[in-house]
């Protein structure tokens, strides 16, 4: 393949737009994903995930920005399951059960009342990176920012929640608020890659990245680097593989991630088998 | 109407009858204590008799349906960050969590740091410092999966010296824990009270109370007794203790008792 044939991509301003989209949501929803793995809110990610497609469809109706109705419902989502899972009598798994279905359901149930919609259902709920729009790609980036700025300005305290919250409460840290505040970060970014990757697929986005990272490295730092690597890696490099196979550009997205993940599972085993099998110093 | 409680000079902690409750399940009932300043006080009592709530609400997680608590001179929500140090038992965590023994003591220090803040050089003495008092410094590196029960509660409590707060509270350090920890343990809760800072700690080891302890609290959802160790083996109320925990067999741990009553493990607002 010849080197224009290689850089040919990104002659196109959609793809160009596309790329810099699937840059920040690998990056920002992988190092997300960090504390979504550690503190097993993956359920969560999925349901926030359905229940923005409301949002979206109430958006749609509205006339409206779909990211504004995808933000607001996925927000309000968020913080419900984390009042509900703190203060009702209901477990968490259960309270998202409810939420997320109960949200899709009106979004399909909305979406099914119209007559004629010519919106695209498949692109909502697989993602369409190719179909970035020059204000769609600045809401992607000013979301990823206020998200990244979070995760450095409160990194302390979620690190110490993520581990121990009762005792980081103990020494006056606002465990509770954490919480609320991660729960907002985790649906921001949830947003920022429902048009990247869909609402089916966000949570791959979210963990498996992650969940790579967390098979190489023992400590929490260096976690989230590798895994924001892992992400950007999986959003440019299944992006850019999608262009050649001619496949959808979020499912190809998620299988890089699968793949980088099962790579990672491999080279632990192969490490920890050396160790195992090295003679005793 | 009585005048509202307040610590006394020289008080660190000071209950008067109060009443925790989790949902339907009374755990406290009308608890009424002290603990001055260079004290520490062990709580013994039987499954279920409440001491780990006893700790929680000191500690601010738990809020009291009735009566009144003086901490520190304030209420345990109000003080500055940082004042209170609470150890949990060892099984309150994921110790797969992706950190090394330094990480968890450097936790100790976050309640003292703003977000704009570095973790300066006296930020990584004081951890040194924490890791020396408990014998951990040598495994400083060591990833905390990779650690024994007794080393992981000295990680606990290296995590608590490092927040350098006014007030200790621990829950059951000595449970599941070898000789030589219990002992480091023990030396270091001696020297912290030397200097001033007021303990509070719950154990089911009833054979060293004497050696650990200046005065000693036997609960059973209620103040059965509280005294010095020798005044409370006196008054009977310890060795219905005793009793209760060798018959039932429940010298270990309250664990199980714990779980049941604690309906959500972290703080209702």
């Amino acid at each position: 393949m010849s080197f224009d044939a290689l850089v040919q991509p990104f002659h196109y301003a959609f793809m160009q737009r596309a790329f810099i989209a699937a840059l920040a949501v690998g990056l920002i929803c992988s190092a997300m994903g960090t504390y979504v793995v550690l503190r097993k809110l993956s359920f969560i990610g999925d349901g926030i995930a359905h229940a923005s497609f409301a949002g979206i469809v109430i958006a749609y109706l509205r006339g409206a920005n779909f990211y504004i109705g995808a933000a607001v419902v996925a927000v309000v989502t968020a913080v419900g399951i984390g009042f509900v899972s703190r203060r009702g009598r209901i477990s968490l798994d259960t309270t998202i059960g409810v939420l997320f279905t109960g949200m899709f359901a009106l979004g399909v149930f909305l979406m099914s009342r119209q007559r004629n919609y010519a919106v695209d259902l498949q692109s909502f709920l697989f993602g369409d990176i190719l179909a970035v729009q020059p204000q769609d790609l600045w809401l992607i980036l000013a979301l990823s920012i206020a998200v990244a700025v979070a995760i450095v300005a409160m990194f302390r305290g979620l690190l110490y929640t993520s581990f121990d919250p009762v005792v980081a409460q103990a020494s006056g840290i606002a465990a509770p608020r954490y919480e609320y505040a991660l729960l907002v970060m985790v649906a921001l970014t949830i947003v920022v890659a429902l048009q990247a990757v869909g609402i089916v697929l966000v949570a791959a986005l979210l963990v498996t990245p992650a969940a790579a990272a967390y098979q190489l490295t023992s400590r929490f730092s260096p976690m989230m680097l590798l895994a924001a690597l892992f992400g950007a890696a999986s959003a440019v490099g299944g992006l850019y593989l999608s262009y050649y196979v001619r496949a959808s550009s979020g499912a190809t997205i998620v299988l890089v991630a699968t793949g980088l993940f099962f790579a990672a599972v491999a080279v632990k085993y192969v490490v920890r088998a050396r160790a195992l099998s090295a003679p005793q110093s | 109407m009585r005048a509202p409680l307040t610590c006394a000079v020289g008080e660190a902690v000071a209950t008067r009858d109060l009443v925790v409750r989790y949902d339907d399940f009374t755990a406290l009932v009308g608890a009424t204590m002290t603990v001055q300043f260079g004290e520490a006080l062990g709580i013994v009592g039987p499954n279920g008799s409440g001491k780990s709530t006893l700790l929680k609400t000191l500690a601010g997680l738990l809020l009291p349906s009735a009566g009144e608590l003086c901490v520190l001179g304030a209420q345990p929500r109000q003080l500055p960050p940082g004042s209170i140090a609470y150890v949990p038992q060892i099984e309150a965590v994921d110790w797969t969590f992706p950190a090394t023994v330094w990480d968890v003591v450097a936790m100790g220090r976050f309640s003292r740091l703003a977000f704009w803040q570095r973790f300066a050089t006296r930020d990584r003495d004081v951890v040194l410092r924490a890791l020396e008092a408990v014998n951990m410094e040598s495994l400083a590196g060591r990833h905390i999966a990779h650690l024994s029960g007794g080393q992981q509660q000295r990680v606990f409590v290296a995590r608590a010296i490092a927040q350098e707060p006014r007030l200790l509270l621990l829950d059951e350090p000595t449970t599941g824990v070898d000789a030589a920890t219990e002992e480091t343990l023990r030396e270091l809760v001696r020297s912290l009270v030397a200097g001033g800072m007021p303990v509070i700690m719950t154990t089911h080891d009833l054979d060293r109370v004497g050696e650990w302890f200046d005065r000693l609290l036997v609960l059973d959802r209620r103040v059965l007794a509280i005294g010095t160790p020798a005044e409370v083996v006196d008054s009977g109320a310890y060795a219905g203790i005793r009793e209760h925990t060798h018959t039932h067999g429940h010298l270990r741990t309250d664990h199980e008792a714990h779980e049941a009553h604690a309906v959500h493990p972290e703080v209702r607002r």
